[in-house]
């Protein structure tokens, strides 16, 4: 039971304000919590605070951040917080659905939109529907949205599924646009956007051996295409669920579980890896699974670090050597090395491989930005820092290549589109014929890595 | 404050409300019962539009007025509660849409609020779980947790709901399958494999939460976790990569992963946790870099060797907010784990230096105060403390210094008795603060009562084993969180929560209220915690060792060779336990050791003796032959009780168990 819910702009602004059950005080609720987000130490976690005014008004605020967006929902009683937070991102989706997209921007300019969906999912903070099947038959109100959207634009195409920087930085205009709106333009109207994102996370150790792989994947759709519609989406026949099962010849695409959205029909799936479905329309993750110690293919970097470190004079040489071992063709993007410095890090001088490449000092760290990088290519830099007041034990004053402490570990952030990695390839997505009554649908297939968290130690 | 309309919006109200047909139009009617919570002025009309929405043939309209049911019976919070309306939405229970089922049931806990709730009976119990792949994750989840107060009448049909519910743990959401596992946990509450199954099963789901894209769900699922961690501590040890904390993830989660880890660590992958968080020591953050210390602290109390040597490295780095962690961690482990007392030592000096705050300045001086005679240049470093006691901000760390000084003087005295002087002169005639004046004058007349009586009154125990090995056994049972999992409560931490509930006394009970008192399904629960406590109590009463029984090696042998072997066992047994462990585990539940073979020695022998509060002594032999993975246990009882000899042997299975599953 939610007593109230509102959203936050990044600043503190209430954008929405909804009191669903008249029992608390008014809006000065949302102020109360950002207050209290704000003057919170830094090892409190803010996912859950409480508020103690007098006996008899103590409310959990239990909020996602999601966009710049605070989703805040309050209640007084103990409720499972998995379901609160599951809500409050299904919420996020579903705005985000009406919307086009989720920001301080669409949400203003949508602000009876929003009130009115409110009111059909929650009733005296109850949930009652998500489903936006059923939700559409009482949503009136059109989505405003900033600029008309245009197929031009699709060059730029991000994901809708991952918040990697390359979306932040040029957010996907197509699939950025709201779900219901569609009325005034049949000719947009069927268009299928279907996402294989995988997240990475990796840890190497100094030795080069690794330490542990992980990859969580979700395939993820976008449907624009009148509810109803069945849509088969193939998968790779190779793609084995668990240790034992063995398909095909090869060594297969094995990954450890799976689990599927509940409209999801199987019956397909173990004879073809065809997954049959009749989404509703917005945003829905079809299937997630994960994958972790044993990959397919090998891991997109290695880095090659060596150190100089000169106590007596406090020089530090760092010299890193960096390998991408995709297929040549393929091509990693936004690629960022992040590396912890000792403590007093004061000058850098760097020389790095090619002129694109940047690097610079900040919080403490070494940061190397790569803007793209071939498979198959290496590069390199040479960093030499000064670092004064860190006086090694006696008696070793000289150069040694062991690194001292507070140097490391590394961690790359980057994304590898048109590549997944633990090689899950969408085969084909087929359409049943009855609806195509105009144009064909624009079916747009996407595959993206990007890293979680790629970490390398020194 | 509720929102008062304007007396034209009340009159609009109302008259909607007049409307017979209002519910024709579903859209409008929902809008109209909508905007009830805040209109206090309107009782009278809302009841018959709700009455007559209750039958409305359109799902849409039912909803919307079972809910309002709840609404109007709020608006008059005194009224009694309207018998014809509850069975009413009691028999909307069955209705076709799952939905309205739902809402019948949240209607009803409020309704029934004074009550004790929704009543669930068999019948509906049943017809929920039949109903519930009808329903979508949200009505899932709730009806789960309405299911909770059903008790099954027998055995039979308790496996028969696990069967029904076994699906949802596989459920793609969260929290139908936390909701789900919490079920499973409160049904089986008396078959411990059944939950220690279901945990299994939930492993993989929350796992997959704690590498959620969402911080937020991954925060939740990592409290979960660490509450299921306390219970079965092995239980997510094979998984510990996944715990590591990767650089661009929020503090709360770093913190969280931290303690996970600390939690799981385990004699396979204690080598690789430590060094993922030795890497954390070093964090920018100092906040992160404390809390990886002190996590490495906290896995020395078992692994120390490794550990202190980790701790020991840090100090080269000469950072305060480092220096001063580790020094506090070393205090505590001293404390705890006196083996590690001589590495410790040598690690100390020239720590002084890096630390500036009261806590660590408070840690080093106690370190040298307690085991100055190790430490040779303790008395010059607590002088250099002495010589800027003016400048000293801090009274607690004045307070430290005197009862340092004092203590190294009694090992020391030669080194001490000036400097020992000079911080009496100084805390008597110019300090201050009151406190550290009174403590200092209290030492002053203590040392003219003669250094006999300082040294009796101060000389405590240096470290207290016994302390850390409680810690560790403080594993509690599933039953004791079974209903906190999947609330706040692990969100928060037991005692915040604690600390909360208490501000929040009335609300809280009221809120509690449905778990025990329901009127149908009452008794059960009030009943059964009376005998859990009942049970405690008895269980104690029946045998209680007497805590300080100073039992003589000679009275020992002469009663051992005079009685008859009353009851023999094996016990299984890893071997090479070391006899100190023995001797403090044996303590804690009042078994006295007589006399112990050296680790090593073949055969291996051990004598205890114990009393119980009825004057029964119980006199016992432990014998383990090499390569034998069972201890041979021979008791002797002074007078025949076999009731008391068998929990006797219970409470000496259980210790013996224990000391098995550490391993040394």
């Amino acid at each position: 039971m939610i007593s109230q819910f509102f959203i936050l702009s990044s600043k503190g602004d209430p954008l929405i304000y909804k009191d669903f059950r008249g029992d608390s005080g008014g809006r000065d609720v949302a102020e109360l919590f950002y207050r209290k987000l704000m003057g919170l130490p830094g090892e409190e976690s803010p996912v859950v605070m409480v508020t103690k005014r007098g006996h008899h008004d103590d409310r959990h605020f239990i909020h996602i951040r999601h966009s710049g967006l605070y989703l805040v929902a309050t209640t007084s009683e103990n409720i499972s917080p998995f379901s609160l937070l599951e809500l409050l991102s299904r919420l996020a989706t579903l705005l985000g659905d009406y919307c086009g997209s989720l920001g301080e921007g669409t949400i203003s300019r949508n602000v009876a939109l929003v009130y009115e969906l409110l009111d059909e999912v929650l009733d005296y903070g109850y949930v009652q529907t998500t489903s936006t099947e059923m939700l559409r038959n009482f949503i009136q109100t059109e989505a405003v949205v900033s600029k008309p959207f245009s197929l031009f634009d699709l060059s730029s195409v991000g994901l809708f599924g991952a918040e990697t920087q390359q979306s932040k930085v040029a957010p996907s205009s197509a699939a950025s646009r709201p779900v219901l709106s569609s009325r005034s333009d049949p000719s947009q109207k069927n268009e299928v956007f279907l996402d294989v994102v995988e997240r990475l996370s990796v840890l190497i150790a100094s030795n080069g051996s690794l330490l542990k792989v992980d990859v969580q994947g979700e395939i993820r759709l976008k449907s624009f295409l009148p509810s109803g519609s069945e849509m088969r989406i193939g998968l790779t026949e190779e793609f084995c669920v668990g240790k034992s099962e063995l398909r095909g010849y090869g060594p297969g695409i094995r990954v450890d579980e799976v689990s599927f959205h509940s409209s999801v029909q199987l019956d397909e799936f173990e004879s073809h890896r065809i997954l049959r479905l009749q989404p509703p329309q917005g945003e829905l993750t079809v299937m997630r699974y994960q994958l972790s110690d044993d990959l397919p293919s090998p891991l997109p970097f290695r880095l090659f670090p060596s150190v100089q470190w000169d106590r007596g004079s406090g020089r530090l040489q760092v010299y890193l050597k960096l390998r991408c071992d995709l297929p040549p063709k393929s091509q990693a993007l936004n690629i960022r090395l992040h590396l912890p410095l000792p403590r007093g890090v004061v000058s850098l001088s760097q020389e790095l491989s090619s002129p694109e490449q940047k690097a610079e000092l900040c919080d403490g760290a070494l940061r190397w930005d790569l803007p793209r990088v071939q498979g198959g290519s290496q590069l390199s830099g040479l960093f030499q820092m000064e670092v004064p007041g860190l006086p090694g034990p006696p008696g070793q004053g000289q150069s040694t290549s062991a690194p001292p402490l507070g140097l490391g570990p590394a961690s790359l952030s980057f994304e590898l589109p048109r590549h997944t990695c633990s090689g899950l390839q969408v085969r084909f997505l087929r359409l049943a014929f009855r609806h195509c009554s105009n144009a064909n649908p624009h079916k747009w297939v996407r595959h993206l890595s990007h890293s979680d968290a790629y970490v390398i130690r020194i | 404050m509720p929102y008062l309309g304007s007396e034209d919006v009340v009159k609009e109200l109302k008259k909607a409300l007049c409307n017979p047909h209002v519910q024709a139009d579903r859209l409008r009617y929902r809008n109209v019962i909508q905007r009830v919570i805040r209109m206090p002025g309107v009782q009278e009309y809302i009841q018959q539009p709700i009455l007559s929405g209750l039958r409305d043939k359109a799902s849409y309209v039912r909803r919307v007025a079972v809910l309002g049911c709840a609404k109007m019976h709020n608006l008059h919070e005194d009224s009694e509660v309207d018998g014809a309306l509850v069975n009413e939405l009691y028999s909307l229970l069955r209705d076709q849409d799952p939905i309205v089922v739902v809402n019948c049931l949240r209607a009803l806990e409020e309704i029934l609020r004074q009550e004790g709730g929704v009543v669930i009976n068999k019948p509906i119990a049943h017809h929920l779980l039949n109903r519930m792949s009808k329903l979508d994750q949200w009505g899932q989840a709730e009806v789960l947790n309405f299911l909770l107060r059903y008790q099954p009448r027998s055995e039979e049909e308790l496996f028969d709901i696990l069967n029904l519910l076994d699906s949802f743990l596989k459920s793609s959401s969260p929290s139908v399958v936390m909701g789900a596992a919490k079920l499973f946990l409160i049904l089986a509450e008396k078959f411990p494999h059944v939950q220690t199954d279901v945990l299994m099963q939930v492993k993989g789901p929350l796992l997959a939460a704690c590498s959620s894209e969402s911080r937020e769900l991954c925060f939740a699922a990592l409290c979960h976790v660490r509450q299921i961690l306390h219970s079965l501590p092995g239980h997510f040890s094979s998984h510990y990569k996944k715990f590591f904390c990767s650089y661009s993830e929020p503090h709360y989660i770093k913190l969280q992963k931290v303690e996970v880890l600390c939690e799981l660590v385990n004699d396979e992958n204690v080598q690789q946790v430590l060094e993922e968080l030795r890497g954390y020591c070093t964090d920018v953050s100092a906040d992160f870099a404390q809390a990886a210390i002190f996590a490495i602290g906290g896995i020395a109390r078992t692994y120390t060797d490794q550990c202190v040597q980790i701790l020991t490295e840090l100090l080269e780095l000469r950072q305060e907010h480092i220096t001063t962690v580790v020094v506090q961690t070393f205090r505590d482990l001293v404390w705890l784990c006196p083996q590690c007392t001589e590495a410790v030592c040598q690690a100390l000096p020239g720590c002084e230096e890096n630390i500036q705050d009261s806590e660590g300045k408070q840690a080093l001086i106690w370190l040298l105060g307690v085991h100055g005679e190790r430490i040779p240049s303790a008395p010059y470093v607590l002088e250099d403390f002495v010589e800027n006691v003016k400048a000293e901000a801090f009274p607690a760390v004045k307070m430290e210094l005197l009862t340092a000084l004092l203590r190294l003087f009694l090992s020391r005295p030669a080194e001490c008795q000036d400097t020992l002087g000079r911080l009496l002169h100084y805390c008597v005639e110019e300090e201050k603060d009151m406190a550290v004046r009174d403590r200092g004058l209290f030492y002053y007349r203590l040392l003219l009562a003669g250094v006999d009586g300082v040294k009796r009154i101060l000389c405590s125990p240096k470290s207290d084993p016994s302390l850390g090995l409680l810690e560790d056994q403080a594993e509690r049972p599933v039953n004791s969180w079974a209903s906190d999992f999947n609330t706040l409560v692990p969100v928060y931490g037991k005692a915040r929560w604690a600390t909360i509930s208490k501000c929040q006394g009335p609300e809280r009970r009221g809120l509690e209220l449905p778990n025990t008192a329901s009127f149908a399904a009452s008794g059960p629960l009030i009943p059964e915690e009376d005998k859990e406590r009942v049970q405690e109590s008895s269980g104690s009463g029946v045998l209680m060792l007497v805590p300080n029984l100073q039992l003589t090696a000679e009275c020992f042998e002469k009663a051992w060779l005079s009685l008859q072997v009353a009851h023999q066992q094996a016990l299984p047994w890893q071997g090479a336990v070391h006899p100190d462990t023995l001797q403090m585990a044996l303590q804690v539940v009042h078994i006295q050791t007589i006399a112990v073979s050296r680790a090593g020695a073949q055969p291996w022998k051990a004598y205890l003796s114990a009393q119980d509060d009825a004057g029964c002594l119980f006199l016992m032999e432990l014998l383990w032959e090499p390569g034998n993975s069972a201890v041979q246990i021979s008791v002797k009882q002074s007078e025949p009780r076999p009731e008391a000899l068998s929990s006797f042997m219970s409470v000496l299975e259980t210790v013996i168990g224990t000391i098995g599953d550490i391993k040394l």
